[in-house]
């Protein structure tokens, strides 16, 4: 009999726990794909509990790259997104898929890399000339290759300066990794290598080793953060109301003093804008 | 290691690690209830394409789980077949996940370990007039042993994965954030000593886990 019971009742223990797991998100929740550099920097952990104390609205925060937060918008698995590529954004909104695009904040990209540099870029502000300097050097540089925001900021810079990356230095100097922001910085650090961040990845990441910041102040390196909202027309938007109510909560008096409010080691990582878009 | 203490104790912590094992206690369950007894079938039973069955939960012990994870994606996406359920980014996801990359497992070794007995005890219960139901309950008792390590392995590989889970849970914090994604996530923060107290962690529990498991059974 013992032995026939005991299956029984791990069963049901089981059933206990699926039951839980079962448990469906809390009704008035949305889900906003966002980038790695808002959601790991903290900005969202530290600005979502007002917006939530406020609607009763949680927000499920996806940190993806901007390409891969488009595409989960795009195949209706978002409701909203937060990003960071002008030009991903407005193929987005062009394709029907988005609509209603307004600016919430701003930062600058910075180009890092190890303090006792080859290609001696440090202190320069133009970055399409540092990226020269890197390649004519073949000093290491990581890519991030994920198709985000900084990665195609980094691209339309290395175009700029008029070099194909992985045909001057693929497999060799130039290592493009297919990963976040922290991979790349984290690759970066063990490789001696240069890489392109966002300031705010850059401030939050904590296993910064020897690298440093060596370019900053281009107008090129501006990083401005957009939320867009779907296209009824084109998605199934059911909740579309909670969608819009938070970002019309992010480009209001309240949101936009709560991003600029954040601060990692004393410095402010995102200027709101929404008052005067960049 | 300050910072890693401090981040052990926090309700977020706590609700990471009962996430972690309230899926993968799920996932394995429902691999034993479906995989037991299929195997246990295809070791007893005779019928048209059961070496076929054989040969795929055997191949299917090394499914790639980021390949089902992706797979499952595209099935639960609100654009997908399984929209309307609106499962995706939640841990009933994640359970569905891991439940279809254990099923093979403890299928796969549940018949490896009931094919023996069976040449062994079959005739008798055959003689005995018991039916094959009965037959796989007799024959399961018999293997418990081994029985136990398949569910034990089902779990080990349900708590210690991340690809999978990853794609389709999301890593939404507080929500489908779990040991092997909260892992992930500290060490592309660079927070390094803070992963690495995470996985021992991790290690910690799923050694717990199994031995207590194991004991137990033993002791019974």
């Amino acid at each position: 009999m013992k032995l026939r019971k005991l299956p029984l009742r791990l069963f049901f223990l089981l059933l206990g726990h699926a039951t839980i797991a079962a448990e469906q998100p809390a009704p008035q929740s949305i889900i906003l794909a966002s980038t790695t550099s808002v959601e790991n920097s903290g900005l969202l952990a530290h600005i979502l509990p007002a917006f939530t104390k406020e609607t009763g609205i949680t927000v499920h925060v996806l940190a993806q790259g901007t390409g891969q937060a488009l595409q989960t918008a795009a195949r209706d698995d978002a409701d909203l997104v937060l990003v960071h590529d002008p030009e991903a954004e407005q193929k987005f909104i062009a394709a029907g898929d988005g609509i209603d695009r307004q600016q919430i904040a701003w930062n600058d990209f910075i180009a890092v890399g190890p303090r006792a540099e080859p290609a001696h870029i440090a202190g320069t502000h133009d970055a399409v000339a540092a990226l020269k300097l890197i390649a004519s050097a073949q000093a290491p540089f990581v890519s991030r290759g994920d198709k985000s925001g900084t990665d195609a900021l980094e691209h339309r810079l290395w175009h700029a300066a008029e070099i194909d990356p992985a045909k001057a230095g693929g497999g060799s100097w130039y290592r493009d990794i297919g990963g976040g922001m922290g991979a790349a910085l984290n690759a970066a650090q063990a490789m001696n290598a240069y890489t392109i961040s966002d300031r705010g990845s850059w401030l939050s990441f904590a296993n910064k080793g020897d690298l440093t910041v060596l370019v900053e102040g281009d107008p090129l390196l501006l990083n401005r953060y957009d939320v867009i909202l779907l296209n009824p027309t084109k998605h199934l938007v059911p909740k579309q109301a909670l969608a819009e109510q938070f970002a019309q909560w992010l480009v209001s008096a309240e949101g936009q003093t709560a991003i600029g409010a954040y601060k990692v080691q004393g410095e402010q990582l995102f200027h709101p804008s929404a008052a005067a878009p960049k | 290691m300050g910072d890693v203490w401090a981040a052990l104790g926090t309700v977020e912590f706590e609700h990471i690690v009962g996430l972690s094992l309230t899926v993968s206690f799920c996932a394995t369950a429902i691999a034993a209830v479906v995989g037991l007894p299929c195997g246990a079938a295809l070791a007893i039973c005779r019928f048209p394409g059961r070496r076929l069955l054989v040969l795929l939960a055997n191949a299917f012990l090394g499914l790639p789980p980021v390949v089902v994870g992706l797979a499952l994606y595209l099935m639960l996406s609100r654009s997908g077949p399984l929209g309307a359920l609106a499962l995706l980014f939640t841990p009933s996801a994640m359970v569905i996940a891991q439940a279809l990359l254990a099923a093979p497992i403890i299928t796969a070794l549940a018949h490896r370990a009931i094919e023996e007995p069976w040449q062994e005890y079959g005739g008798a219960l055959r003689v005995d007039g018991a039916t094959r139901l009965r037959s796989i309950r007799m024959l399961l008792a018999i293997a418990r042993r081994s029985v136990v390590t398949a569910v034990l392995a089902d779990f080990g590989r349900t708590i210690s994965e991340v690809g999978a889970v990853l794609i389709v849970g999301g890593n939404i914090a507080g929500y489908t954030r779990i040991m092997t994604t909260a892992i992930v996530l500290k060490t592309s923060e660079g927070e390094l000593g803070l992963a690495l107290g995470f996985g021992l962690v991790l290690i910690g529990i799923s050694i717990a886990v199994s031995t207590s498991a194991f004991v137990l059974w033993e002791r019974r």
